[in-house]
């Protein structure tokens, strides 16, 4: 399978990147790692005219902070760079679990941090080639009506598939966003969309260029992942789970945020309000993972079935739950 | 039908000139502009590690990266392991284990081990695992191949703890 | 440098202690632990596969497929694409008319289809183009019009739909074909049990997935001769098919096949892609290429039958089978392929592990439009094995027996005939089952482990060999020609094909032993059909003991010759000359000799140039009935498994602790290679138990793709021991039987049995996937279904006298 052909600019700035993604309009994309978006090309799931990549932009590449003061995080890290980074094994567990646990090795070598929070929605009616989608007359997403999993529906449900979303958002992380005008800085939650097609709030002339995570703050922090296999799969769920927890051992502060169950990462708003106040006991994690599986809604658009998956959902949130209550993934 | 551009690689030490099209894979001028056949494709979507080759040292998949991208970058292939005329440890390792059955999927699972290898000379072999689970082989069963990089492992820190080396 | 660096080095590492030979003969070679004689230019990247080809002038080809799973072509119409610059040839259905397949029963399939697409994936036209990209863009120039009919889509709806036919072919509607096969007087047998069970089991569908995609080179020459180089497994039946579908005599064709990237079966038949680039350099007069996408090797397919089966067997209380009934439904896809033999299969190696006296089997496979199924691993069998050996577990808990006190105590005896009529050699089984079983700790741990943990325990047999060839004649199955260099080199031909298995190894020990040189003194040279004797592919476990055959008796028709002439040079009676070492020698004063190349030189003064064949055909079947071409095989192996596992209770998810194999392999030609070929075997087992299916929706393959058809990767695969069990086979060359397939049989329902063991529930349907693991503790998994479907009346084989039955 071969790339369609594309000219590709290699900016030195985020700024004059956004200006060259602004120039060329909708016929221009930005590239990274490239694990996700060249396969995609090669499917014909996307056919930019013009690549920007983003590989020689300066200053998008360091890790730099401290649990005090909290980090920064260059998009142009790689999810090797992230695992292996002491800074965050030791700070910041969860995000070098949740990093290292993308896809393969090799893949984590190549593809960037920002690349994972950018990762394009995923559905098996969408990721095949051109011949097999054509086959099934297309998809809501690319050149077709329908969405095949809810085929009444009006809108695409492919589905949120970055593993470190989750745990970006549950650590309540931010991301500068660099236009053509300047740039902004937005909550990670704000950056997706409950739309397979139009998931990302990153405007398209836009380049994330950092992450940034609040000072540890006593917070633990966990992410499991759901797939088939040790290795290669995306996730078919996700969880990722942060609690503060108050002196006299109630919960002060919790999030609990699902991925791959929905177009954006699901945050579980019930089962937080649960927690909080509580102590961590069997009972109350079982009633928190009750009230988190509920609001999901995973799918038939990937592996496994979705009544499994969904029952899955409750299992790895009490899971996430009990390890933390364990004192696993503290932050120090 | 598209431009070719005029690309600076480093290929197994060697410098290299080659005009080809900017969206031709590195896999693709591996095996049809420099006639590198050593490495293979069983997929080029990223998805099975067989294409594996190192840049600067690290595995990346050559199905998924653009030669554009590796100007001043060194790109080492199954063809630029061995050290002149001297296998790789690790080529010899799987030749005498059986690791290399059809031999498909083998030149990307070599790289990828030179690579791990070369970070963590003494690997327990679940890390060894770890660092291979990005390649399938069918044919192995894998059990071999791990033995066969204990084996090359064991035998080239030996290699690095005798003196005079 | 500290590490021995030198190509061809032996190895160091510890060989699994074989047995010593029975045999009078000192074995030099045979039996050693030596690496492959590719070894090298595998890890060194320098062996060459079909896409590594190129030629000056050559032309890629792209094919168009159907992107409907059932429909009547109207029109193909490839003018547009004609203009794309850069375009030279263009193919459609009708330019090659004839139709071909790899059994003579079923010519169903065209190069091209003509008038109609069966499967989405079915090759309707094609184009040659200066590259890959141009061939691919021109594709979509290529305007086909289709009136899209009803598919069918399952073994049910193929049963019972009349109407709407994927081919007008077969006894009626969607049925291909139906066997009904009966040997002995099964009422009687069920009457005399104390106990009569019956099970229904599913098994879905799965493919080889080989990392190297299916290609093929062609190149039509200015001396009308067609070469072509492909990534098969059966150069010889490619040969046959494209001399028919060219319509060129064979003479005129050569076909090569590269060394394989792995096969299992899956580059077993003669392929449309092959066709196609044959013509389409006929066409251009340029060599043209073709490499097959992932995607469009899920569409080759030829892959495991997706199976429904019911089992009814009566036992004695002691366990003894009484009378057996088995009735497999296949879902074949759209194209015979090997399907009538995987139908027979299905039914035919019941018989071979557990005395049957009585047995009926009944199957039908059926045409649906998915990508045809035909031959993976284990050909048949794994599915019906699944069942058996699940059923057999079921029966031993309402005895009270021990699952493997029930297997030891019934086993068939070496040396015997089955009811079927298949003649067993030596059975190495109840050593396979005594040796997994102590090695695992079986016997104190089935039934006494903690929740959630448990062990299984399982036994097969394989052919080692198919005793009837694709196409019936009378000639030899694997031929090896031998040719002497003066200066002590030998040159071995045979149409033998490596797919990793190590066949070109085999051939290069099996010579170098008999000649008493080294392996690097070989050259070997295979698969190529204009310079090598036939030898049918490798397919049905059949090239160590065919090929070894008849490698020994080339050997040995040479070297009377040798020892004649160093007899009379150096005056020791040719009887006490032994050939080792390079070297040809007295017996009683090795020092007394000369080496191998001064005894060639001598020879060939004597008889000019030194060459000599030899061949080998399987002794005739006692089987004579109508169905009895399947099954028969020189001899059969053995395998006994025991998996021991975890499963979650909370995610249905399964951890292997550990497998257990030991495997009858007769005699181990290379104990390295063999291991290397049973834990290949288990892997794929464990992918066809836990996670590998190919499932369909809209019409489509669900997941035609490395990264949605899970394939077990490193983290996967659990420890495993390896016994190897010889029991030195007579009809094996030193006693060798097969090891590349039947290991894989017992692994599956080891793993079930094991799964029952843990948490009490029975799964009898594969995938064993997390989902239906909760849905069975849950109590919601039903029992598989079985069509309901009349089979014919079957045929009742009389069973053989007993001296067709001792004599044979």
């Amino acid at each position: 399978m071969r790339l369609p052909p594309f000219r590709y600019l290699a900016p030195r700035r985020p700024e004059e990147a956004a200006r060259m993604l602004a120039d060329h309009g909708p016929e221009a994309m930005p590239v990274a790692g490239g694990t996700d978006l060249y396969p995609n090309m090669k499917r014909r799931q996307f056919e930019p005219r013009v690549l920007v990549g983003l590989r020689a932009l300066a200053g998008v590449r360091a890790l730099s902070g401290s649990p005090q003061s909290g980090v920064e995080i260059g998009g142009l890290l790689t999810l090797t760079e992230l695992t292996e980074a002491n800074l965050l094994r030791s700070a910041y567990p969860a995000i070098a679990r949740a990093a290292g646990l993308v896809s393969s090795p090799i893949l984590r070598n190549m593809g960037t941090i920002g690349g994972n929070l950018c990762i394009d929605t995923r559905c098996n009616y969408y990721n095949q080639s051109f011949e097999w989608r054509e086959a099934i007359h297309f998809c809501m997403k690319k050149d077709g009506e329908t969405c095949w999993v809810a085929p009444g529906g009006s809108r695409c449900w492919a589905i949120s598939s970055s593993d470190t979303a989750p745990v970006f958002m549950a650590l309540e992380a931010e991301v500068t966003l660099v236009g053509p005008e300047g740039e902004r800085r937005i909550p990670v939650r704000d950056l997706y969309k409950t739309d397979g097609i139009d998931y990302l709030a990153k405007r398209h002339d836009e380049i994330l260029t950092k992450i940034h995570v609040p000072p540890t703050d006593g917070i633990r922090a966990t992410y499991l992942k759901l797939r088939r296999r040790g290795s290669i799969d995306f996730p078919i769920l996700g969880v990722a789970a942060s609690l503060r927890m108050a002196s006299n051992r109630t919960v002060e502060k919790a999030h609990i945020v699902l991925t791959a169950v929905e177009s954006a990462p699901v945050e579980a708003k019930e089962a937080e309000r649960m927690l909080v106040g509580q102590e961590l006991t069997g009972e109350v994690i079982r009633a928190a993972a009750d009230a988190a599986y509920r609001p999901a809604r995973p799918l038939d658009n990937t592996d496994l079935t979705h009544a499994y998956r969904k029952k899955m959902a409750r299992i790895f949130v009490a899971r996430a739950l009990e390890e933390l209550s364990m004192g696993a993934g503290s932050q120090e | 039908m598209s431009e070719r551009v005029l690309l600076h690689l480093r290929v197994n030490g060697e410098p290299v000139e080659v005009a080809a099209p900017v969206h031709k894979t590195l896999l693709e001028v591996l095996r049809e502009e420099l006639r590198l056949t050593g490495t293979k494709h069983g997929c080029e979507l990223g998805e099975c590690g067989t294409c594996t080759v190192l840049v600067d040292g690290g595995p990346v998949l050559s199905c998924l990266t653009l030669p554009i991208e590796l100007e001043g970058r060194e790109v080492v292939t199954v063809e630029g392991m061995s050290h002149q005329s001297t296998p790789h440890p690790l080529q010899i390792a799987f030749a005498e284990i059986g690791a290399a059955q059809c031999g498909y999927c083998t030149p990307g699972i070599l790289l990828a081990a030179k690579s791990f290898l070369d970070r963590n000379p003494r690997p327990s072999r679940l890390e060894i695992q770890e660092a291979l689970a990005g390649n399938l082989c069918r044919c192995t069963g894998y059990l071999q191949i791990l033995q066969a990089v204990e084996l090359a492992a064991g035998r080239m820190s030996k290699e690095l703890g005798s003196p005079g080396e | 440098m500290a590490v021995a660096t030198k190509i061809g080095v032996k190895p160091r590492v510890k060989a699994p202690s074989p047995p010593k030979p029975a045999s009078e003969q000192t074995l030099h070679i045979i039996g050693q632990p030596l690496p492959k004689v590719d070894a090298m230019a595998k890890v060194c990247g320098e062996t060459v596969f079909v896409d590594d080809l190129s030629l000056p002038r050559m032309l890629y080809c792209k094919i168009k497929r159907s992107p409907h799973p059932h429909a009547r072509i109207l029109k193909v119409d490839t003018t547009g694409a004609q203009r794309l610059p850069g375009v030279v040839a263009t193919l459609v259905g009708w330019e090659l008319p004839i139709p071909f397949g790899i059994l003579p029963v079923s010519q169903d399939e065209h190069a091209l289809a003509i008038e109609k697409a069966r499967f989405v994936g079915d090759p309707v036209a094609a184009v040659a183009a200066v590259d890959e990209e141009t061939a691919e863009l021109a594709l979509r120039h290529i305007d086909v019009t289709y009136q899209v009919l009803r598919p069918i889509m399952s073994i049910e709806e193929a049963l019972e739909e009349e109407e709407v036919r994927v081919h007008d072919y077969g006894p009626r509607g969607n049925i291909h074909k139906t066997v009904s096969l009966q040997f002995g007087d099964l009422e009687e047998g069920f009457r005399e049990a104390d106990h009569v069970r019956e099970d229904t089991f599913f098994f879905e569908g799965n493919t080889h997935l080989p990392m190297e995609q299916h290609a093929a080179v062609a190149s039509y020459g200015a001396d009308g001769k067609m070469t072509l180089w492909s990534s098969t497994q059966t150069p010889h039946y490619v040969h046959r098919a494209l001399a028919k579908v060219l319509e060129m005599p064979a003479s005129h064709i050569r076909v090569i096949a590269c060394p394989n990237g792995g096969g299992f079966g899956g580059k077993s038949d003669p392929f449309n892609h092959e066709m196609v680039v044959a013509k389409l350099s006929m066409k251009t007069r340029r060599p043209v290429k073709v490499t097959l996408t992932r995607e469009e090797v899920f569409y080759c397919h030829r892959g495991r039958h997706p199976a429904k089966m019911w089992i009814k067997t009566g036992v004695k209380r002691d366990g003894a089978i009484t009378a057996m009934h088995f009735r497999s439904f296949l879902d074949g896809g759209a194209y015979g392929s090997y399907g009538v033999a995987s139908l027979y299969y299905s039914g035919a190696l019941q018989t071979v592990t557990y005395r049957v006296p009585r047995y009926r089997f009944e199957g039908v496979r059926v045409f649906t439009n998915k990508p045809p199924c035909g031959p993976k691993r284990g050909h048949g069998t794994p599915q019906p094995r699944f069942a058996i050996e699940c059923h057999l577990d079921k029966i031993a808990e309402e005895l009270g027996m021990d699952p493997l006190e029930l297997r030891l105590r019934h086993l068939v005896e070496p040396f015997s005939v089955t009811v079927n009529q298949m003649r067993l050699r030596t059975v190495g089984l109840k050593e396979c089952l005594e040796r997994v079983a102590r090695r695992s700790g079986f016997p104190e741990k089935h039934g006494r482990l903690h929740q959630g943990v448990g062990i299984g325990l399982a036994a097969s047999a394989y052919i080692s060999g198919a005793g009837l060839p694709i196409y019936w004649n009378d000639l030899p199955h694997s031929g090896v020609q031998l040719k002497l260099d003066r200066g002590g080199g030998v040159t071995a031909f045979c149409g033998s094909t490596d797919i990793g298995q190590g066949s070109d190894s085999v051939l290069a020990y099996v010579v170098a032993e008999e000649l008493g040189v080294e392996v690097s003194d070989i050259r070997v040279v295979t698969a190529d059909t204009d310079l090598t004797p036939v030898d049918l592919g490798s397919y049905s476990s059949r090239v160590t003991l065919m090929m070894g055959n008849a490698a020994i008796e080339a050997a040995r028709r040479l070297k009377p010759l040798i020892l004649n002439e160093v007899s009379r040079e150096i005056g020791v009676p040719a009887e006490r000359l032994r050939m080792a070492h390079r070297r040809v020698f007295d017996a009683r004063h090795p020092d007394k000799g000369m080496s191998f190349s001064e005894a060639v030189v001598l020879t060939e003064a004597k008889h000019g140039t030194l060459g000599s064949t030899g061949s080998y055909r399987p002794p005739p079947s006692p089987a004579r009935y109508k169905g009895s071409g399947v099954g028969p095989s020189p001899t059969y192996s053995y395998s006994a498994c025991v998996v021991e596992l975890q499963v979650d209770r909370d995610t249905g998810r399964i951890t292997i602790d550990k497998i257990w194999i030991a495997h009858d392999l007769g005699k181990a030609i290379n104990p390295l290679l063999a291991i290397g070929q049973i834990e290949g075997s288990v892997y794929m087992g464990l992918g066809e138990a836990l996670m590998e299916e190919q499932v369909f929706r809209l019409g489509a393959h669900k997941s035609p793709s490395l990264l949605e058809y899970k394939s077990p990767t490193f983290l996967e695969m659990p420890p495993v021991e390896a016994i190897l069990v010889e029991t030195l086979d007579p009809e094996g060359p030193y006693g060798a039987k097969e090891c590349g397939q039947g290991p894989l049989l017992p692994v599956i329902p080891a793993l079930v049995n094991a799964i029952y063991d843990a948490i009490g529930v029975r799964i009898d349907e594969v995938p064993v996937t997390p989902a239906k693991i909760l849905q069975a503790l849950e109590g919601r998994l039903r029992a598989p279904e079985v069509p309901s479907f009349t089979f014919p009346e079957p045929l009742r084989v009389p069973p053989l006298s007993p001296i067709e039955g001792a004599t044979i």
